[in-house]
């Protein structure tokens, strides 16, 4: 009996311990991604309890509509424009971070303060800052004669816009990831790149990126998901209203979220069309980590 | 214990505890001793001073609110219902919104079935109508206020622009929304760096709420593309943009709420609850604002009722409170508070209402103007998706207004976008 017992604990406790994240995973994870996948083969409004089945028919319309088109160029152009100035912003402030200073700790914090605000109050402060009318942008531009930027109204402007307000948010926390890499790396070979005569900059670049490869590839995926489903910035940024849902009037900078949300949650309530959003985002996320996957995984050749 | 026990038996009942607060429990008192009331409303009703009346009247209710923005506070209640749990026992819903509960009504307990069916005459015979379901057998919802329009104008920068100040003579200027526009012109002549209005889509939206149909026809079929109305409502309201009249300014954004203190625009389709928004938002600009007639004559903009989910528990109190808030002496005391306009005639002939008026708005008779407005709105049929269509129909005048798009062009994308939306 005891012989049994102990058996049994020492192969089915490890299970035990773990399976409180399974079970709450599958249960708030693994099952709405299995019921929102029934419903988007459903004409499934909210208010009415007919739902037909319509197979393919979400997924066929949405292909099929222009506005989805629109909105996926959008997110993949605000994702260009805040990934990258991100990423490289990061590696060289962890850089910077990661050299003698007086007063580590107190720079290292700091750059996780932006990422504890929360990301309303950043939207607020950076909205009245683009601002058309009253903008502190628009004013210092006017000042030095270069006119008024209508900063929501244009494509490329609002584009920028947002994706100023996810940079600012995310360099930070992303450079303290970075930092965390590079303490690993062997003070021997700065030591000798010194002697040999290297700068700060080839340091960065012929040591300290390959040395730290899984870390370059860990966050350039954990940025792409989050900049494909960026959804309360380009939200709080037309200011409430019916413009927040479609992104402009011109959908200008309409992502996929906002597109989800927009037949989510308007027009409606068509529960199935916005379930097939979701399943194609799905798709496209993670053929976007497949892809960054491959690019990133490039990086060593540069050594 | 043994170890062995502890080590196994730990992570089973951490993970039963986990399951269990997952579920959580939410019983409802039994017997009827004390009772509950949650209310869910989108921005301030002034309900409050009114609860705390309630209660001491009735000492075995308790109420509570919640409050959240207008677009968060319909999703909600509409996901609400579609679960089947989580509305509370009293819920705002506005205009806008209203009509896409009307259609599908089974979700609402039946107002007529709780005894209201007596209290019809209290309200506007069209207010009333809003409230009841498409084949007209269940009532939604009781009234709240009514959005009869005036237009709010800055007296300080029609005077400079040369225009006349009093606002009988305001009035005059503009029986007709093509003379508003007109008027316009004359302003922006005056005043060239000023606007005349804060949107154009107020302005659209005023005058196709003023027409004898909007855009659905009694049988809930969209008719923006044939509603001759609708067409003559846009040509102006492109016209006025043309003229660079409008602000551009989106409602409800930071710019448009920080514009009414800078006094950059010169007028606003002014329903009785935007006074309250105009008040908040331009505090030094006290006395500089005036209230004239709206063009076009009458219409209604906006407006709520109060409705009973059928997951509320205790219907017959929850009825007996809303019955309560919406009945003619509580409305006054909020339209005193808010400005939301009673939707109970029998107030309009009352000379505490009548005889309102604040000294904010340059003393304007704030009760003659709206009780004139209101009743003198002639129903409109409002069909499903009336929000949504008219967010539509607000984007092309947007694009407009940005240079994205001439107006031809935006109009055809309307067309074809509410066409989507049918």
């Amino acid at each position: 009996m005891r012989t049994w017992l102990y058996k049994a604990d020492t192969q089915l406790s490890p299970y035990v311990y773990i399976s409180p994240f399974f079970i709450l995973f599958a249960v708030f994870g693994l099952f709405p991604l299995g019921y929102t996948a029934w419903v988007s083969l459903h004409d499934w409004s909210l208010l009415s309890d007919e739902h037909s089945f319509v197979g393919l028919g979400n997924y066929a319309e949405l292909l099929a509509d222009p506005y989805f088109w629109n909105a996926l160029r959008n997110t993949l152009s605000i994702l260009a424009l805040s990934t990258i100035p991100q990423l490289i912003l990061a590696l060289i402030l962890a850089h910077l971070v990661n050299r003698p200073l007086r007063a580590k700790t107190l720079w290292r914090l700091g750059m996780l303060l932006p990422n504890v605000t929360s990301v309303v109050a950043v939207v607020v402060i950076f909205s009245q800052l683009f601002g058309r009318d009253f903008g502190l942008i628009n004013w210092l531009l006017e000042s030095f004669g270069l006119g008024r930027i209508d900063w929501q109204a244009g494509v490329a402007s609002s584009h920028v816009a947002i994706a100023a307000m996810i940079t600012w948010r995310w360099t930070g926390y992303n450079a303290l990831i970075f930092l965390a890499a590079m303490q690993a790396v062997p003070k021997e070979l700065y030591e000798s790149a010194t002697l040999d005569g290297a700068t700060a900059g080839q340091q960065l670049r012929k040591i300290t990126i390959p040395s730290i490869r899984p870390t370059v590839i860990f966050v350039v995926i954990v940025s792409t998901i989050y900049g494909l489903q960026v959804f309360a910035e380009p939200q709080l940024f037309a200011g409430g209203g019916p413009n927040g849902i479609i992104g402009g009037p011109d959908r200008q900078f309409q992502t996929l979220t906002l597109y989800m949300y927009e037949h989510g949650f308007n027009r409606g309530f068509e529960f199935g069309y916005a379930s097939a959003t979701a399943w194609v985002m799905f798709g496209l996320i993670v053929l976007a980590a497949a892809v960054n996957y491959l690019i990133t995984r490039r990086i060593r050749s540069s050594r | 214990m043994r170890a062995w026990t502890r080590r196994l038996l730990v992570p089973i009942m951490v993970t039963g505890l986990l399951a269990t607060a997952a579920c959580g429990s939410d019983e409802q008192p039994t017997g009827n001793e004390k009772i509950t009331l949650n209310v869910a409303l989108f921005g301030d009703f002034g309900f409050k001073p009114l609860y705390e009346e309630y209660s001491k009247a009735h000492p075995n209710i308790t109420i509570k609110e919640r409050i959240s923005d207008y677009a968060a506070h319909h999703q909600s209640l509409i996901s609400h219902l579609a679960t089947g749990s989580g509305a509370a026992d009293i819920e705002a819903v506005e205009i806008g919104y209203l009509s896409s509960f009307t259609a599908t009504p089974n979700r609402f307990h039946n107002l007529l079935d709780l005894g209201a069916g007596s209290l019809e005459s209290q309200w506007l015979p069209w207010k009333w109508q809003q409230g009841l379901s498409t084949d007209k057998k269940t009532l939604i919802g009781l009234g709240t206020d009514v959005g009869g329009m005036a237009m709010c104008y800055r007296t300080d920068l029609f005077k400079a622009a040369g225009l006349p100040t009093d606002r009988e003579a305001v009035s005059k200027l503009w029986p007709t929304w093509d003379e508003y526009v007109a008027t316009g012109k004359r302003y922006k002549a005056a005043a060239p760096k000023s606007y005349f209005m804060e949107a154009s889509g107020n302005m659209f939206r005023a005058m196709v709420e003023q027409a004898p149909t909007g855009v659905y026809d009694d049988a809930d079929k969209l008719i923006v593309d044939s509603n001759a109305a609708v067409k003559k409502a846009w040509d102006l309201t492109v016209d006025a943009i043309a003229a660079d009249q409008s602000a551009k300014l989106a409602a409800w954004t930071p710019e448009w709420s920080a514009a009414f203190g800078k006094g950059t625009f010169a007028t606003i389709v002014c329903p009785a609850w935007m006074t309250a928004y105009i008040e908040t938002n331009a505090k030094d600009a006290a006395g500089k604002w005036d209230i004239a007639a709206v063009p076009g004559g009458a219409g209604s903009m906006g407006g709520s009722h109060l409705a009973l989910p059928k997951q509320g528990k205790h219907a017959q109190a929850a009825y007996d409170l809303i019955t309560w808030l919406t009945a003619p002496e509580q409305q006054k005391k909020i339209f005193k508070a808010t400005g939301n306009f009673p939707s109970t005639p029998s107030l309009y002939t009352d000379p505490d209402l009548t005889g309102f008026s604040k000294p904010f708005f340059n003393n304007a008779p704030l009760g003659k103007i709206f009780t004139a407005s209101a009743q003198a709105v002639q129903p409109q049929h409002q069909g499903p998706k009336q929000g949504d269509v008219f967010n539509t129909i607000g984007a092309g005048l947007g694009r407009i207004e940005q240079g994205k798009q001439s107006a031809d062009d935006a109009w055809k994308q309307v067309l074809s976008d509410v066409a989507k939306l049918g």
